[in-house]
């Protein structure tokens, strides 16, 4: 049976980090994955996303956000990053980490390139949060690079990056 | 000295690099800037709590009430 999702690279930070960037991403697979496991020190922390280290105002996303007992919906467009969802931030108990899927498909296509994202806190504890959000890059560029930053403090310890190739088989 | 990851795909190699002065001031303003998001988001969730506590007041009735009658 073919391979079709393929590990790329990872990280697992063993202090803390403003940003992991997976860099010279290679142009083998048909779909790029990202799935990590973070936690932030920040109070209030939402995950920003950039591509190829484009921050101009290439980015739209539309998102819902659920906490058990409330939902909202939103969009914000031509902003200069992907802010899709939030992370556990320092005010969550301790030692939680909150997780997400970053799917990217046909990333090496010429034209503008969709992003479905969805992610959730954590939290041991009453508030935690499901956040799905469709994303847009406009950019005919492959994608050669991904950047992932706290909008505010640093990725703890611990926080886990992995990249994965998707194969059309 | 905060700190990127810069993990090169290419080579599997992880780098581990100081930010320049430039991006930690970077990091404050955003760091500002979502604390100002988060106040603001508050602000706008105490208004709404409140005006929809006025709004059961004015109906004499309850949230599970009102509940009740949308379901």
């Amino acid at each position: 049976m073919a391979t079709t999702y393929t590990l790329i690279s990872s990280n697992v930070l063993s202090s803390s980090a403003a940003s992991v960037t997976f860099s010279a991403i290679p142009a083998d697979y048909t779909d790029l994955v990202i799935r990590l496991s973070a936690r932030a020190d920040g109070a209030i922390v939402n995950v920003k996303i950039t591509f190829n280290g484009d921050t101009a105002t290439n980015y739209s996303q539309t998102y819902l956000i659920g906490d058990g007992s409330a939902a909202s919906s939103g969009r914000q467009s031509s902003v200069d990053n992907f802010n899709p969802y939030g992370v556990n931030a320092s005010t969550y108990t301790a030692n939680t980490f909150s997780n997400a899927e970053i799917y990217i498909p046909s990333y090496l296509v010429s034209q503008n390139k969709p992003i479905g994202f969805f992610g959730v806190t954590e939290n041991n504890a009453t508030s935690s949060y499901i956040m799905p959000s469709a994303g847009l890059w406009r950019n005919t560029a492959a994608i050669t690079s991904i950047g992932i930053a706290p909008n505010s403090g640093n990725f703890v310890s611990g926080s886990s990056f992995y990249l994965y190739g998707i194969s059309n088989a | 000295m905060p700190t990127k990851v810069i993990v090169d795909c290419s080579t599997g190699i992880t780098t581990e690099v100081e930010l320049t002065t430039e991006e930690i001031a970077d990091l404050e303003t955003a760091r500002l800037a979502a604390e100002d998001q988060r106040k603001a988001e508050e602000a706008e969730a105490a208004a709404r709590a409140e005006a929809k506590a006025a709004l059961l007041d004015k109906l004499g009735i309850t949230e599970d009430e009102a509940k009740l009658l949308l379901s």
